[in-house]
């Protein structure tokens, strides 16, 4: 018993022994002074403390750089152009960049230490993206498993983006996560409503943060997001539109359709909306709704699995077998496209298989 | 007893003779993993040979001043980890902080001296041999050179088969070891000019 006690002493008094020498080592190595970052030649200038990473670093400025991952490297949005310092790529980068951006100096900002004095290159965009205190005023379940989420801007009090950009959403410390998390949705409102903004939130099973968004966001809490962010709005053209969207992918295309509404955009266009069964087909009043002003909108819903209670006489199958029924010649047409990845791919091919020139087909696709 | 050999013997045996790496046959899977360009060969093999010294000679502290004194040296194994992971975590920092590109040219391999079984086997044997503290720093130091030494020759040797017209079979891990069994029984022939017990 006396060794027993002796032996976890001496092991734990030699721990300490050392974590002291490692915590003076670090305090000394892992010291890199103030740090210069220039951004676009000049157009912005600050100092800052040494030895943190990028993305980190440039958000306590006030530039917020894309990342649906909230900076684990895993996501491959947080792009920056680094022009000078921020030594060797590394072999977590290297996977998300083709030749032409590795050639150029693109690095995942979340992965660059800050090591000395850095020039980059970022988009002018990001200068407009900022962070926003709001308040939840409205927490509505659109289906079992998909929520809306009502944010009122406190400060700044207005918003401007462009519809079909999604903004990130802090996750705060919770008994699911022991740091704050970030993470991307898709704004659902008008943009035409400034002061205030709709998420909608489908729950992901052990996932971080829609656990806390569905089990302990409460009306009333005081919730941190920062964007808007994302190259997915509509392009001004006269072509037909194609619309394809599965469960909460229907956001941003919603978004994009009251831009129409607001401004008069009086084109062709099919919203096509797959979800599994009548239960999971949301915001159907709002759709009538744009279809009462935008004359030229046809509506399809597709359901995978509908019930026999559903007494569905409408599309079923996958929302792209629909597309593909009701799709022949698509060399006018332009597409947007929101939801999984398998939907996404699967329309893409499909539609380019149908004469959509690729450059016409533009997707929001969830990690 | 202590052991009769002289400190400066022990250093060129641990090089030579009783080279950790081709004698023993301890560190085996960063000496495969690290040796594609001498110049990471070298970065690694320092860094190896930095940790090796200094841990021998902390481990022997640890080991007779600690351990002995108070009927612990069951727990030699814990403590001589602890000492080797703490100083490995030292090892990456100055490197992280005055050599990023081998930082990042070593990768996963840094931390895992820690678990390099060439640097615990040094500390082992230490105490097997009952060497003196002079004795033991003269073995680590000595050891992490011969393993630098290994790492560096097999370095060199896979620059040049990289030009050479290797069976498709035999690529990489595979001419790797046949070149590194080459390598001992070249070694194998110091063997017997010191025993070191």
């Amino acid at each position: 018993m006396m060794t027993l006690v002796l032996g976890l002493l001496s092991i734990s008094g030699l721990c300490a022994v050392l974590a002291l020498l490692l915590e003076a080592a670090y305090a000394v190595f892992a010291d890199y002074g103030p740090c210069r970052i220039t951004i676009n030649e000049g157009a912005k200038e600050f100092t800052v403390k040494g030895g943190g990473r990028l993305l980190g670093t440039l958000m306590d400025q006030g530039v917020f750089i894309p990342s649906a991952c909230g900076g684990r490297g895993s996501c491959g949005l947080c792009k920056v152009t680094v022009l000078q310092g921020g030594g060797p790529i590394l072999p977590t980068e290297t996977p998300y960049m083709n030749d032409e951006e590795l050639r150029r100096g693109t690095r995942l900002s979340c992965q660059v230490r800050l090591r000395g004095d850095v020039q980059l290159q970022i988009p002018e965009a990001f200068f407009l993206i900022k962070e926003f205190r709001t308040q939840v005023v409205g927490l509505k379940p659109l289906t079992p498993s998909i929520k809306e989420v009502h944010l009122k801007l406190i400060e700044p009090q207005e918003i401007v983006f462009k519809p079909g950009q999604f903004i990130q959403f802090q996750v705060p410390e919770y008994e699911g996560s022991s740091e704050p998390v970030y993470r991307a949705y898709s704004i659902a409102s008008p943009a035409s409503l400034k002061t205030e903004i709709k998420l909608v939130i489908t729950r992901v099973e052990r996932g971080i943060a829609t656990t806390y968004i569905h089990d302990f966001l409460k009306e009333g809490d005081e919730v941190l997001i920062n964007g808007p962010y994302g190259d997915f709005y509509l392009r001004h053209s006269n072509r037909p539109m194609v619309m394809i969207g599965t469960g909460s992918g229907l956001a941003p295309l919603l978004s994009i359709l009251f831009q129409m509404a607001d401004e008069h955009i009086d084109r062709p266009c099919t919203l096509y909306f797959g979800v599994r069964s009548r239960q999971d087909l949301f915001y159907q009043e709002e759709i009538h709704q744009l279809m009462g002003m935008l004359p030229r909108l046809r509506y399809v819903p597709v359901l995978s699995q509908p019930l026999a209670e559903d007494h569905w006489d409408g599309e079923t199958g996958y929302v792209t077998d629909a597309v593909a029924r009701g799709v022949s010649d698509g060399s006018q047409l332009e597409a947007y496209l929101c939801g999984n990845p398998l939907m996404i791919n699967a329309a893409v091919k499909l539609l380019t298989e149908r004469g959509v020139s690729e450059d016409r087909i533009f997707f929001d696709k969830f990690g | 007893m202590e052991n009769p050999l002289s400190a400066p013997l022990i250093f060129f045996a641990s090089i030579f003779t009783n080279n950790i790496l081709l004698a023993n046959f301890l560190g085996m899977c960063s000496f495969l993993a690290i040796s594609r360009e001498i110049p990471s060969a070298v970065g690694l093999g320092l860094a190896v040979t930095f940790v090796m010294t200094c841990t021998t000679a902390l481990n022997y502290l640890v080991y007779h001043y600690l351990l002995v004194p108070f009927q612990l040296v069951h727990f030699r194994f814990i403590a001589f980890i602890v000492v080797i992971a703490a100083f490995v975590q030292l090892v990456e920092m100055v490197i992280d902080r005055y050599s990023p590109r081998l930082y990042v040219v070593l990768g996963v391999f840094l931390p895992l001296i820690t678990v390099n079984c060439a640097i615990l086997g040094v500390c082992l044997f230490m105490v097997i041999r009952q060497y003196n503290f002079v004795q033991s720093v003269a073995y680590g130091f000595g050891g992490g050179l011969g393993w630098l030494l290994a790492i560096v020759a097999l370095a060199g040797i896979r620059e040049k088969l990289k030009k050479a017209p290797i069976p498709k079979a035999l690529e990489g891990p595979g001419i790797s070891l046949i070149v590194a069994g080459l390598m001992a029984l070249s070694f194998m022939a110091f063997s017997g000019m010191i025993s070191m017990g």
